[in-house]
């Protein structure tokens, strides 16, 4: 009854083809818009937006990377931390190196050495697959993150080894550095991250998207009918590592203002795996309602828990926060192995028969 | 020309210059190959019987040594605490199996993985709830465990010396592989253990529980990282820094094939002793420390060749 | 589909449940402790935050405060982990926080740029950014008693003293050993500079977080190099496996030197007997006869209102907890006397801090008379570079080993200076001091 597409009728094939063919949902896109553009920055505190919005945002983006590597093309990787990582040094390494560069511009440039080394640490998913290439892939995360500590002209011979961001502004706004306010970051990240997630959306609906869920589906049979794997897998790499890679930079950039390599350890990789897994494999929504879970649920609940109990010292609340997760985690793959997106389409489907149960 | 001379020659010359060194290094990764290998052990264990690939072998490690510390820290004496930890294995084997295993049943290997890393998080935040986060000392001597070391002497100047306490690792070890290779050969749980792990759905159907074998796998990996809780635990103590010791694990089994017990083996052996000689004589030249990746490299490599690792199955795929 | 339902209704209550920030009293001010009581790094951070917040406590409990205003200490837990540090430091931020302790190097990093726009002063005692010294470019970093580069200086003194002059320590080999971290490299471009001044090889042994309870490879080359001298930067976990290690290698424990944050009661403990010997800097006292340790045995450990395991009262790294706090709160009496005000700002905080000044009677009527030594700080020196003295293991306990004396001040000064421009340049465009000097 709310959700139904009845009567919407195409008379034209751009019609037919756009991204959101039903009215419905580009209301819903609107609305979403408005509140992140509009309500968020206007309602939200400095501490939500610095600690809860600007890296939901960021690892978002890191789990749509990593969806479209294991989402999409079915290939399971361990290493996304790195490639984050990757990122996070390029991006470093370019506003260090050209200082007058717009910084969104170091941003998205930082992407592309991520997709670099992610094709060169694609290539043995020529060879190797399922959970033996995601063990390999566990090689880049420790390649990667001995890198950034043994290579010092990464880190421009810093004393401290780690990488600091200096501030740069844009249109007389300061964007990165302490002095930025934190609606200025925010807006940076969510321009950066509307704009890769439709460009994503629609590189799934083309003949790349897939000939990776064709590879995704059956590597063999994809191969006779014509997709060359090379290609694929490679691209697939390729893309997910680019986005890990931009993801990485503004972690650091709009999020941390400073990172050790610690900070790109294998934890964050589980961390991105879970939001994609409980987000739904192979689905652009489910990597933002993943991101959401796993980031926001346990600062919620070190937050909530001293509300209605008992006031708990402090790490007792990190130890029961990080039993709870654990235990939910194992719940939700129990309840619904494809995650929040499966959840979401039933909603959609209940709101379109409603009031009836069946029809 | 001075690079290709220490890349090639010179650790070869410091080998033959430092004959005593040299065995004291290929002992140490002999050792510490004992430790992966048991904890690769575990690994093979349940994914052979489930499929399942434990992510959460790296915690139960910690898990059982502090399990073990924690009773005694509490007054219960050595024997008994080690009792008790058996038990609260056995209790957690069969928590897993009733809680986790049964309701996933034929899901995907990566929601599988992922529920053991959801295990990872629970049992890190109850162990640190319940023994709290301080490292603890390994009860080595009230456990029997031999301490001290033997100095062999070799030559003018040369030295080696064998702890105790690994000299009995590699004991241990080689007791329990015995074991494992005796009761899965020659017990009636054993051979069922091995239907299971060819064919479960074949094993179902002559009447073997399922169940029943999980609980008794995960029990046996849970009493394989007791083993190497204790073992790591003596080496330098008992914390949660262990949990990711147990990633040095993964390069080892993909080396030695995700289902091969004498590949678990075979693979801890060359990642030990390879990587130390690699960080020793080479890891200089590129500013130490590529004992983290070395071990993963090698067995990339090595994957190239042979995808299905050392001793693993044949992959053999169809449409 | 009922239990769907129940997931979702689930999530909802937990987001009902998330409201309100706990408001504090007029005559309070807030005192954040950045702490970690779990993961790879709690056997170092347990002691500290027990000794941190009982030292405050006990303030608020025997004298009611600072000058009737209550300390609202409130730990934020953060594992050690750089991402946490973040959360923690805006969800504090909030609440108008008179000083931030980080604990952690890494979050001192990251907390140094914000803390000048956000006004709100670090100290980091002891540890995270050497440079953080120089007040005149960093006006909201204080590390009181001393910077690492301090303890670096002052190791190789005491070893310069046991062979017998700084001209000895040409053709001699020390050994670094760290944890590969920021932390750890801190001091190393100190050691290098020395090593060229003085004649003497430095080799360097780094330590994976990773890695930290598997060192055999690292001691096997030490075992190898059989350096004169070795220098630990350890934390956590590494410090106890390394004791472990140097033992099983029978390196001469007596010349195995540790930097403050490697004397932990347990880290030593761990080699057992062979341990005896192993060499740590410090600051503060140890053990429990100081009339400040047994007030805050009297008034919070015995009250039951402490966290500290009854065994591990007044360890070590508890007594360093405590000397912290003590910093706190002398900055915070200070701030009181200069502003005038009983509740003080972050901003009085800081002007408190810079004109900190603990002499021997202060430290008297604190009861920590041979716990701590004189500091004063001033605007343009946030640290202070205060005398040191080596403790010893004896197998059992930590045992003073030398006197005080001072670390090189007069040439880390200048390579802190140095350091510091090299901050700001990379970091430019950095803010001018613009925080006026109050001295009174």
């Amino acid at each position: 009854m709310f959700y139904r597409e009845v009567g919407q009728f195409k008379t034209s094939y751009a019609a037919d083809q756009q991204v959101f063919p039903i009215r419905q949902d580009r209301v819903g896109v609107v609305v979403i818009l408005l509140v992140a553009l509009v309500v968020v920055p206007w309602a939200g505190n400095d501490f939500f937006l610095s600690a809860i919005a600007i890296p939901f945002l960021v690892l978002a983006l890191a789990t749509i990377g990593l969806n479209v590597l294991t989402g999409y093309a079915g290939q399971l990787s361990l290493g996304t931390g790195g490639f984050m990582g990757v990122g996070a040094y390029a991006c470093y390494k370019l506003v260090t190196l050209f200082p007058d560069a717009p910084i969104i511009v170091h941003v998205l440039l930082s992407g592309f050495a991520a997709a670099a080394v992610g094709i060169v640490f694609g290539l043995p998913s020529l060879r190797i697959k399922g959970l033996y290439l995601a063990v390999t892939t566990l090689a880049a995360q420790f390649f990667f993150e001995w890198c950034f500590i043994r290579i010092p002209w990464l880190y421009n011979y810093n004393a401290s080894g780690a990488i600091e961001v200096p501030g740069r502004s844009m249109f007389g706004v300061m964007l990165t550095g302490p002095s930025a306010s934190s609606t200025a970051r925010y807006y940076t990240v969510l321009l950066v991250v509307i704009a890769l997630t439709f460009l994503v959306k629609n590189l799934i609906r083309g003949r790349i998207g897939r000939q990776w869920m064709m590879i995704r589906d059956m590597d063999i049979a994809a191969e006779l009918m014509g997709v060359r794997p090379l290609h694929a897998k490679l691209s697939a790499f390729a893309v997910s590592s680019y986005l890990c890679g931009v993801a990485g930079a503004m972690f650091v950039f709009f999020y941390l203002g400073a990172a050790e390599p610690s900070a790109f350890s294998v934890t964050l990789s589980f961390q991105v795996l879970f939001m994609a897994i409980l987000g739904g494999l192979g689905s652009l929504i489910g990597s933002f309602f993943g991101a959401a879970f796993i980031w926001i649920l346990p600062i919620l609940l070190r937050w909530g828990m001293p509300l209605v109990g008992m006031p708990l010292p402090s790490e007792t609340v990190t130890q029961l926060t990080s039993m709870i997760v654990g235990a939910l985690i194992i719940v939700f793959l129990i309840l619904e192995p494809h995650g929040l997106a499966r959840l979401w389409q039933i909603a959609k489907e209940k709101l379109r028969v409603w009031p009836f149960p069946y029809a | 020309m001075d690079f290709l001379h220490d890349i090639l020659l010179r650790p070869f010359m410091d080998m033959a210059g430092q004959p005593d060194f040299f065995i004291q290094v290929i002992w140490e990764g002999f050792v510490a190959g004992i430790l992966y290998a048991l904890i690769a052990l575990g690994f093979v264990l349940i994914y052979k019987a489930s499929g399942v690939f434990n992510f959460a072998q790296g915690i139960m490690v910690v898990f059982a040594g502090l399990t073990l510390v924690g009773l005694h820290e509490k007054g219960v004496p050595a024997w008994l605490a080690l009792i008790l930890t058996i038990g609260v294995m056995a209790l957690l084997a069969v928590c897993i199996e009733r809680f986790v295993m049964r309701k996933l049943v034929a899901q995907p290997d990566i929601i599988l993985l992922m529920s053991t890393i959801g295990m990872t998080y629970f049992l890190v935040g109850l162990g640190e709830f319940v023994f709290g986060g301080e490292p603890k000392q390994m009860i080595t001597s009230q456990l029997g465990l031999p301490t001290g070391s033997t100095a062999v002497e070799m030559g003018e100047r040369g030295l080696i010396i064998f702890q105790h306490i690994d000299i009995a690792a590699a004991v241990i070890a080689i007791i329990m592989v015995a074991a494992l290779a005796v009761f899965f050969n020659r017990t009636r749980i054993g051979r069922a253990l091995r239907a299971v792990a060819d064919d479960h759905q074949a094993a179902l159907s002559v009447g073997i529980s399922l169940n029943q074998i999980w609980a008794i796998v995960w029990f046996a990996a849970g009493i394989v990282a007791l083993t190497t809780g204790i073992m790591w635990g003596a080496r330098s103590d008992v914390s949660f820094a262990l949990e990711i010791v147990a990633l040095k694990a993964l390069p080892v089994l993909i080396l030695g094939g995700f289902t091969s017990i004498p590949g678990a083996i075979v693979g801890g052996l060359i990642i030990g002793i390879g990587e130390k000689i690699g960080e020793i004589y080479w890891g200089p030249l590129v500013g130490g420390g590529i004992e983290s990746w070395l071990a993963y490299m090698i067995a990339l490599i090595f994957l190239l060749f042979r995808p299905q690792g050392l001793f693993g199955e044949r992959i053999i795929e169809r449409i | 589909m009922m239990r769907k339902s129940v997931i979702v209704g689930g999530l909802l209550a937990v987001l009902a449940a998330s409201a309100a920030v706990p408001a504090f009293a007029e005559d309070s001010v807030y005192v954040p402790l950045f702490s970690y009581r779990t993961g790879p790094y709690a056997g170092s951070g347990i002691p500290i935050a027990n000794g941190m917040s009982d030292y405050l406590t006990m303030l608020n409990e025997r004298d009611g405060g600072i000058n009737g205003v209550k300390i609202v200490v409130e730990e934020c837990e953060t594992g050690y982990d750089t991402q946490k540090g973040v959360e923690c430091y805006e969800q504090v931020k909030a609440k108008n926080p008179v000083v931030i302790n980080p604990y952690s190097t890494g979050i001192t990093l990251q907390v140094i740029p914000k803390a000048g726009v956000d006004k709100i002063p670090v100290l980091s005692m002891a540890y995270g950014l050497s440079a953080g010294a120089v007040g005149d470019t960093f006006p909201w970093v204080f590390n009181p008693p001393d910077t690492y580069w301090d303890g670096a200086s002052a190791i190789i003194t005491d070893i310069a003293n046991r062979e017998g002059g700084l001209d000895k320590l040409a053709g001699k080999k020390i050994g670094y050993i760290y944890l590969d971290a920021g932390y750890g490299k801190e001091p190393i471009p100190l050691l290098e500079d020395f090593s060229k001044k003085y004649g003497f090889t430095l080799t360097q042994y780094p330590v994976p977080g990773k890695e930290m309870q598997n060192q055999s490879s690292q001691w096997l080359n030490i075992r190898r190099d059989n350096p004169d001298y070795m220098i630990m930067w350890g934390w956590g976990a590494m410090n106890p496996t390394a004791v472990k290690e140097a033992t099983k290698i029978r390196y001469p424990m007596d010349r195995f030197y540790g930097i403050w944050w490697s004397g932990g009661n347990d880290d030593a403990a761990a080699g057992g007997d062979a341990a005896k010997g192993y060499r740590t800097m410090n600051f503060h006292g140890v053990g429990k006869d100081y009339p400040v340790i047994q007030d805050i045995k009297k008034y919070v450990v015995d009250a039951g209102k402490s966290h500290v395991d009854p065994a591990k009262f007044a360890d070590n790294l508890y007594n360093r907890g405590v000397y912290n706090s003590m910093l706190i709160a002398e900055g915070i009496r200070r701030a009181q006397e200069i502003s005038g005000k009983k509740v003080i700002t972050a901003a009085d905080m800081r002007d408190g801090l810079e004109n900190l000044n603990i002499d021997e009677a202060r430290i008297k009527e604190m009861g920590m008379e041979g716990f701590a030594a004189p500091v004063k700080l001033s605007c343009s020196d946030h640290s202070g570079h205060h005398k040191v003295y080596v403790v010893e293991w004896n197998g059992s306990d930590w045992q003073k080993a030398t006197d005080w004396f001072a670390p090189m001040t007069d040439v880390v000064r200048p390579m802190l200076e140095k350091a510091a421009e090299e901050y700001t340049a990379a970091n430019a465009p950095w803010p001018k001091r613009e925080e006026a000097c109050k001295s009174n």
